[in-house]
């Protein structure tokens, strides 16, 4: 009989346990941990500007929060539904526009939040141009509601 | 840290069973002739191609000479499709199919209008079925082949095959041609009878790696008698049906293979539909906003589909995937496409529910303790995963 190396080991029809670590190939690791453990999460009561965008194919949906105080962004937070790289743009656009001036925060591009993640594969580049729509309208929503 | 991965996604893939990979190996360096040679060492290669097809006609209730051993299912899909259509163009071209079909075979329909086929796509119902008087209505005097699948991929809704084969039949005596009748078994094999006579078809499709056989293997039935026109030219493999050099290790396997699943096939059925039914009353007692998608009854034993509202597929599989379960998902974000699934959209799923869908199918060695693990963690992925949403407090039904 031809020799099997691991064939027919267990019991019956068993295949063998495969082991896996806890991280996705598909994802970085700052994707997966933004992720995991997103930053910023939730609803903001008293925000001073919020911002809605989706992306009708898709169907993600991303809300953003921010507080101003001083012409300087002093809180952000956000509610989306998404995928893991929808929530981990979501994630990392709070962190990077705290304490940004609002001139500075109208700069941010989806390449900035992209880059921030430790890169984005090619079919969820366009989870960061949700992130640079939502930072779009929310600073729009300030600014014609400080203008009232 | 490494765990042992809990797999549920049968559906996408199986592992090699080992009595398959022990009847395959022998066939990769030892016995490794080309079965088209004359010596003696090489028809021991032939011999097991022989041998094989001989199980595989048994398990289907045809004649070996029927069958076509392919490179898997969507090669067998695309070799059915055009080759009737191009044989039988003299008569018609006018093909039917539904809309909830693999890829394989809509992609293919899709090529086939490109050279003059007209087709017509079926609607299902809610629950993803196709119903044999609509078959009826569509078919046309110029209508030349019918296309529908035994089991659908996604939602495991079990179409009414046999019910369809006798519509086609009364249909094409009163045209005065043949309408040849072709079903996708590739999620059905190992789950469902697939004796080519009781089910009425003239084509059927299988793949090998669906039910613990090799990837790149696959067989294609076609009815003595009915139209076919060859899609690979070069060589008098498979009866000029297909030509190349035979994948014997893959051939072997794929018999074996196909011979323990239909001598398993209720046993593994009924471990599969308790496993089945315990995530399924599992989930919708423990998550609020949840939809089962597909066929309460009339669906694969092994196939769990759900809608989560207020949250994206793609989510929940990474949440599954750190707590090592693997599942799958129709959602639009785990496909380059971005399109939510085509199945679910006909079958009449809201965009936004449809976004949220989950597959899970279980296998023979999945056991009751792993189902448990599932049903321990879901709930909190899908709770976490909701406070971060924004629709969560406006439902959309």
């Amino acid at each position: 009989m031809f020799p099997l190396p691991s064939a027919g080991q267990g019991e019956g029809e068993g295949v063998t346990s495969t082991l896996y670590h806890e991280e996705n190939s598909m994802y970085s690791d700052i994707v997966t941990e933004h992720f995991k453990n997103p930053h910023n999460a939730g609803e903001m009561a008293d925000a001073d500007g919020v911002g809605d965008d989706s992306n009708p194919v898709c169907g993600d949906t991303m809300r953003l929060f921010i507080k101003v105080s001083d012409d300087r962004i002093v809180k952000a937070s956000f509610l989306t539904r998404g995928c893991g790289a929808a929530i981990a743009a979501s994630s990392m656009t709070t962190d990077m526009l705290r304490g940004l001036s609002l001139q500075d925060a109208a700069r941010i591009t989806n390449k900035d939040v992209a880059n921030a993640l430790g890169g984005l594969p090619g079919s969820k580049l366009h989870c960061s141009v949700l992130a640079e729509g939502v930072i779009r309208k929310a600073l729009e929503d300030y600014h014609k509601r400080s203008q009232s | 840290m490494a765990k042992s991965l809990i797999y549920l996604d049968h559906a996408a893939t199986t592992a090699v069973a080992p009595r398959v990979l022990e009847a395959m190996l022998p066939y990769f360096s030892q016995v490794y002739g080309n079965p088209s040679s004359i010596y003696s060492f090489a028809q021991e290669a032939h011999k097991a191609v022989d041998d094989s097809r001989d199980k595989v006609a048994k398990v289907l209730g045809c004649r070996p000479a029927e069958l076509i051993f392919t490179s898997g299912g969507s090669e067998s899909d695309n070799t059915a499709l055009k080759g009737v259509a191009f044989a039988a163009s003299q008569w018609g071209k006018h093909i039917i199919t539904s809309s909830v079909e693999h890829h394989a075979v809509l992609h293919t329909c899709q090529y086939l209008e490109k050279f003059g086929f007209e087709v017509t796509y079926l609607p299902v119902d809610r629950y993803g079925m196709v119903d044999p008087q609509e078959v009826e209505k569509a078919i046309t005097d110029q209508t030349i082949l019918v296309s529908i699948m035994l089991a659908n991929n996604e939602v495991g809704t079990v179409q009414p095959v046999s019910d369809i084969a006798k519509v086609i039949k009364v249909k094409s005596k009163q045209i005065g041609h043949g309408v040849s009748f072709h079903t996708d078994a590739v999620q059905g094999a190992g789950a469902l009878d697939i004796n080519v006579d009781k089910l009425g078809v003239d084509l059927l499709s299988l793949s090998s790696h669906k039910f613990y056989g090799p990837k790149g293997m696959g067989v294609l039935y076609v009815r003595r008698g009915a139209p076919f026109v060859p899609q690979q030219a070069g060589g008098a493999q498979e009866r000029y049906r297909r030509a190349g050099t035979e994948n014997v290790p893959g051939i072997v396997g794929t018999a074996v293979a196909l011979e323990i699943a239909a001598g398993q096939l209720e046993s593994n059925a009924a471990h599969c539909r308790t496993l089945r039914d315990r995530l399924i009353e599992g989930i919708q007692s423990r998550i609020s906003h949840v939809h089962l998608n597909g066929h309460p009854t009339r669906r694969l034993a092994n196939n769990a589909n759900f809608s989560f509202e207020f949250v994206e597929g793609e989510s929940i599989l990474l949440g599954l995937d750190f707590e090592g379960i693997a599942a799958s998902s129709g959602s639009a974000c785990t496909s380059a496409s971005l399109e939510p699934s085509h199945v679910l959209m006909a079958m009449g799923v809201p965009t936004d529910t449809a976004h949220g869908s989950l597959r899970l199918t279980v296998g023979v060695d999945n056991t009751e303790a792993e189902i448990d693990r599932v049903l321990e963690v879901l709930p909190g992925i899908v709770e976490r995963l909701r406070a971060l949403s924004p629709m969560t407090s406006s439902p959309s039904r």
